[in-house]
C-alpha cells in the first residue's frame, strides 16, 4: 500500500471507530494535544490505559473469584478506576460497561457483576485491538514517510 | 539613629513587596501541582497544562502533595523553600484512596503558608453536595473529568489576571515605599511642613491604590461549574 492508500485508510478506520462507539470525542481532544513536540502523546497515554486496565480487570477477577464472600467495596473501588481511565481516553464503550457494572455492585448482585465483568473485558479487548491495529496503521505511514491526517477527521 | 530607622522600614516594606509574587522566581510560567491518584489522568492533565505554558508537578495521592508541600510536619522534605518550586496553583482529584481531594483541600486551606494559593478540585462525578462542600471549604473551581482545554484556558486566563492584578498592588506598594524613603531622608524642618501631606499619603494608601481592587487569588472568578 502505498501512502495515500494508508492515509485513507487510516480515516476511515479512525471515523468507523467515532461511529460504532468506540471512541468518543474524548478520544479526538487526545489527538489535538499531540504535535511536533509531543508526537507520542496519544500512544503513550494509551498505553498507560491499557497497563492500568490489565492490572484492574485481574483485580477485579480475583476479588469477584472469592469463595469466602465477594467484597463490593473492592469491585465498585476498581470499577470506578476503570471507568475513569476509559472515560479519559475517550473509549466510550468500556467506559459505558462500567457504568452498568457499578449499578450491579450497589445491588451487591454476584450474577450480575459476573455478567458485566465479562462484558468489559470483552469491550476492553475489543477496542484494545482497534486501538493497536490504528498505531501501526500510523507507524506504517511514518515509516513510509508520510504523516497521519489528523485534520482530515473533519470533526476536530 | 534616622539611618537605622530607615534601613528597617526598606527592609519591611521589601519584604512585602517581594513575598507575594503570583509566578515563580520571575519567570512568566505559573507552577501547577496536580494530585490524581490515575497514572493516565496524571498524563492528562500534565500534557494538557503544559500545552497552556504552565509548569507541572504530578503527584499520586493527598500524602505526597503535603510532603512536596512541606505540611506534612517534616520541615526538612520541603521542596517549596526555593523560589524556583513556588506553587501557584494547585488541581486536585476528588476520589483517592487515602486523602481525598476534600481533606486535602481542607488542610491547604488551614495551612498559613498555603491558604491563599487557589485550589482546583476535578471529579467525574457530578454530586451537588460534593461540590457545594468544596466551595465551601474555598476551593476556586470544581471540574469535571474528563478536563478539556478549555477548562486548562479558562485557568490559565484566571492566573493571569491575578498575576497582573498582584503586580498592580507591588508596583504601587513600591511607589509608597519610594515615596516614604524620600521622606524619611529629608531635612525635620521639610517634613514638619509637609507633614499634613504625609498625612493624606498614608490615608490613600490604605485603599489598594491599583485600579482592580482584589486580587482574584484570594476571591473566586466563578463559583459552581455545572453541566
Amino acid at each position: 500500500m502505498d501512502v495515500i492508500q494508508m492515509q485513507r485508510t487510516w480515516v476511515e478506520y479512525t471515523k468507523s471507530l467515532y461511529r460504532e462507539g468506540y471512541l468518543d470525542s474524548q478520544f479526538a481532544q487526545l489527538q489535538l494535544l499531540q504535535d511536533e513536540s509531543n508526537p507520542d502523546f496519544v500512544v503513550e497515554v494509551v498505553s498507560l490505559f491499557f497497563e492500568d486496565s490489565e492490572r484492574l480487570l485481574n483485580d477485579l477477577t480475583k476479588v469477584i473469584d472469592q469463595q469466602q464472600g465477594v467484597d463490593f467495596k473492592k469491585v465498585d473501588a476498581h470499577v470506578h478506576q476503570l471507568k475513569g481511565s476509559s472515560s479519559s481516553i475517550g473509549a466510550q464503550r468500556v467506559k459505558n460497561a462500567c457504568v452498568a457494572f457499578r449499578s450491579f455492585c450497589d445491588e451487591q448482585n454476584i450474577e450480575g457483576s459476573l455478567r458485566c465483568l465479562h462484558q468489559v473485558k470483552q469491550e476492553y479487548y475489543l477496542v484494545k485491538n482497534k486501538l493497536e491495529n490504528l498505531f501501526s496503521l500510523e507507524q506504517k505511514i511514518v515509516a513510509a514517510g508520510g504523516s497521519v491526517p489528523v485534520d482530515e477527521l473533519g470533526f476536530l | 539613629m534616622a539611618a537605622a530607622g530607615t534601613e528597617s522600614l526598606r527592609w519591611n516594606l521589601a519584604e512585602e513587596v517581594g513575598v507575594s509574587g503570583c509566578n515563580g522566581s520571575g519567570s512568566e510560567e505559573f507552577h501547577v501541582l496536580a494530585v490524581d491518584d490515575s497514572i493516565v489522568d496524571r498524563k492528562l492533565i500534565e500534557r494538557l497544562l503544559k500545552s497552556s505554558s504552565f509548569k507541572v508537578t504530578a503527584v499520586d495521592s493527598g500524602t505526597r502533595a503535603l510532603q512536596y508541600l512541606g505540611l506534612d510536619g517534616e520541615k526538612s522534605t520541603s521542596a517549596v523553600g526555593f523560589n524556583d518550586l513556588k506553587v501557584n496553583l494547585i488541581m486536585t482529584d476528588y476520589s483517592m484512596p487515602g486523602m481525598t481531594g476534600y481533606e486535602l483541600l481542607k488542610k491547604i486551606k488551614e495551612s498559613k503558608a498555603f491558604k491563599e494559593i487557589p485550589v482546583v478540585i476535578m471529579s467525574s462525578e457530578n454530586v451537588l453536595t460534593r461540590i457545594h462542600s468544596c466551595l465551601e471549604e474555598g476551593a476556586e473551581d470544581f471540574l469535571m473529568k474528563p478536563v478539556k482545554k478549555s477548562d486548562v484556558t479558562k485557568l490559565k486566563d484566571f492566573m493571569v489576571k491575578g498575576d497582573q492584578a498582584e503586580k498592580g498592588k507591588r508596583s504601587s506598594i513600591k511607589r509608597k515605599m519610594d515615596d516614604d524613603i524620600l521622606k524619611l531622608t529629608m531635612p525635620p524642618t521639610a517634613i514638619a511642613s509637609s507633614s499634613s501631606e504625609v498625612e493624606d499619603q498614608s490615608s490613600s494608601a490604605s485603599h489598594s491604590p491599583s485600579s482592580s481592587s482584589s486580587s482574584p487569588c484570594s476571591s473566586p472568578c466563578k463559583r459552581t461549574r455545572l453541566q
